[in-house]
């Protein structure tokens, strides 16, 4: 015989709990895992691999590559004698907690401190499942335009801080930094933005600074 | 494509109220989906379709999908009004000052489901 069960659960319910626990494990292991969602070819993997050898010597770095197939990037990141590993979601639009603590085990024989998971490039659907990481970390390129904000209002109100990187081709688009700006805080009040430009430097420090003041504050909460 | 995620996590969270509820088999399934959710019912059918066939707690099992209608509210003038229709500016008064009251859900309302009814040991 069938009985109706009234359930009121969200579809990602069995994820959010996954998360959750995901990032409990890695308190206890001592990984800061930080997931990093942009479109493709924002520069995500540069502005890694210029981080990367900016902090090099202050903090062991670890890099999960997420592609829905080929492994160019992770090949990219080991090139820099960073621990990298390569990710396949084998067609799916994004990484959810399981996968996430799949790449986690298999960087875990390693020292990596503190972990970027490079999220699949898409604007959507990673934005719409918890990965586990304890801060989400949005990427807008500046030739991808100042419209943004509008069109994927929800990876802008997911994320604790957003790069807008390749500042250095801020003359040949027609791109308004402070219309992003006010787009982007209306969205979400507390995100912090750096404008940065991986190839000239410009801004990667006050990035880096961010990023290892949230990693100490993390350790010691 | 997106919905084929989607399915795979509805699955995965039936499987963990199939354990909490002692249950056999889920005869059939109902999803609440907002109007401006951004899932597109066909495909979610279709993959819904493809997947309840390999997994023996849902198998043959339809997946019925509520449509819940979104609704704006407008903080200058307080009009409720339809979010299809009219996007973010307000019809009566035009300001943009608007935000989404309900439209944006995904969840899954309720099963029907064969239980193992004996009492726990």
């Amino acid at each position: 015989m069938l009985k109706t069960i009234e359930l009121k659960r969200t579809v990602t319910d069995s994820n959010d709990r996954d998360a959750a626990l995901l990032r409990a494990e890695l308190k206890r292991r001592g990984i800061f895992l930080l997931n990093l969602m942009s479109a493709p070819g924002s520069g995500k993997t540069t502005l890694l691999s210029r981080t990367i050898r900016d902090l090099a010597g202050r903090t062991h770095v670890g890099v999960m590559e997420a592609d829905i197939a080929s492994s160019v990037d992770a090949e990219r990141i080991y090139a820099l004698g960073a621990e990298s590993i390569q990710m396949h979601t084998d067609g799916m639009c994004h990484v959810d907690a399981g996968m996430t603590r799949a790449g986690i085990d298999a960087l875990a024989a390693l020292r990596s401190e503190i972990v970027f998971l490079e999220n699949i490039g898409n604007l959507i659907c990673p934005a719409e499942f918890d990965t586990g990481a304890h801060k989400n970390v949005m990427i807008l390129s500046l030739p991808e335009g100042d419209d943004k904000p509008l069109k994927y209002p929800l990876m802008f109100r997911k994320s604790d801080a957003l790069l807008i990187t390749k500042m250095d081709a801020a003359p040949y688009f027609d791109f308004d930094l402070d219309t992003v700006l006010r787009r982007v805080r209306a969205l979400n009040p507390s995100i912090r933005i750096f404008p940065v430009s991986a190839k000239t430097g410009e801004g990667m420090d006050a990035w880096e600074d961010w990023l290892l003041a949230q990693w100490e504050e993390w350790k010691h909460a | 494509m997106h919905e084929l995620g989607i399915v795979k996590h509805v699955i995965r969270t039936l499987g963990d109220v199939a354990k909490e509820n002692r249950v056999r088999r889920i005869g059939s399934v109902t999803l609440e989906v907002g109007e401006v959710s951004g899932v597109v019912v066909e495909q979610l059918l279709d993959c819904w379709n493809y997947f309840r066939e390999r997994d023996p707690l849902v198998k043959g099992a339809p997946l019925h999908v509520e449509t819940i209608e979104a609704l704006t509210l407008c903080t200058a003038c307080e009009n409720v009004y339809k979010t299809v229709e009219h996007g973010k500016t307000c019809p009566r008064c035009g300001s943009k000052e608007t935000y989404l009251l309900r439209g944006n859900e995904f969840s899954i309302k309720e099963i029907e489901a064969e239980t193992d009814d004996a009492p726990p040991e």
